[in-house]
């Protein structure tokens, strides 16, 4: 596999009935191509907080993905609130998600956390008043 | 052991997905927090939870869990019912309350477990 598979899914926020959608899809794409169960376990979970945070957070948002020989690259771009403080966001048990969203068992202040311990590597770049983009990668020849 | 059988043992009222129950139970989880399920369930449990709504779903299929049970006698929304008809989640629902379901669970996979040791 020396090109780059790639697909996208586009994310609205608030639409809690969909949620997990395209997570599945891609969980769905990652057993198509036989990635290894330990790398779409991994992926599942990254993937689903963070369509969760943008449906949560945000008005809108992209999740795309990029697969080479070597990595899966996950890359969620957000029109949203932007995070002020991106090191407070990151510990667990922080949230600014609204009361009725915790009553349904979000916004526990775990998903930043399950996400980076599910990846090898995660960027968070923020602009408050725009938008959020987290860029994950998942290494494939470690598993 | 088999999903049915704890079922059957629970009189557990599956409102969800029937052929899921020729699978393995592996586990239990007890969790009303999603994202804590998805830190820390493992494949093949059954989540034991409070939760009904729709994102119940979602969670169950991408954890590859055996099935969720749904505690205190809740009733859930016919949407949610067509959404893990769809994923292939199966609902089970239980008058009991979640530590009642959840001591019940934990001795029956741990007999069995002893029994599948001694064969």
């Amino acid at each position: 596999m020396n090109r780059t598979i790639e697909g996208s899914f586009q994310l609205i926020g608030g639409d809690f009935t969909n949620a997990g959608e395209s997570s599945m899809q891609l969980k769905q794409k990652l057993t198509e191509i036989e990635l290894g169960k330990d790398i779409i376990k991994k992926a599942a979970v990254v993937a689903f907080e963070a369509e969760m945070n943008v449906i949560i957070h945000a008005a809108a948002g992209w999740l795309r993905y990029y697969i080479t020989k070597q990595e899966l690259r996950i890359v969620i771009e957000d029109m949203g609130p932007g995070i002020a403080d991106i090191e407070l966001a990151m510990k667990e048990g922080y949230s600014t998600a609204p009361e009725w969203v915790k009553n349904m068992g979000w916004g526990a202040g775990m998903g930043m956390a399950n996400m980076k311990r599910n990846c090898d590597e995660m960027k968070v770049d923020s602009v408050v008043g725009e938008g959020t983009t987290i860029d994950i990668i998942i290494n494939l020849n470690n598993s | 052991m088999k999903l049915q059988d704890l079922a059957n043992k629970l009189f557990l009222h599956t409102v969800s997905c029937d052929k899921g129950l020729s699978k393995d139970v592996s586990g239990g989880y007890v969790s009303d927090l999603l994202s804590d399920v998805l830190a820390n369930c493992a494949e093949g449990s059954v989540w034991i939870t409070l939760q009904k709504h729709t994102n119940i779903v979602a969670v169950a299929s991408l954890k590859n869990l055996t099935g969720i049970i749904i505690v205190g006698g809740r009733e859930l929304e016919e949407e949610v019912l067509k959404q893990a008809e769809a994923k292939e989640v199966t609902i089970m629902t239980s008058p009991m309350s979640a530590f009642e379901t959840a001591g019940m669970v934990y001795q029956l996979l741990h007999e069995s477990k002893g029994s599948e040791e001694s064969c």
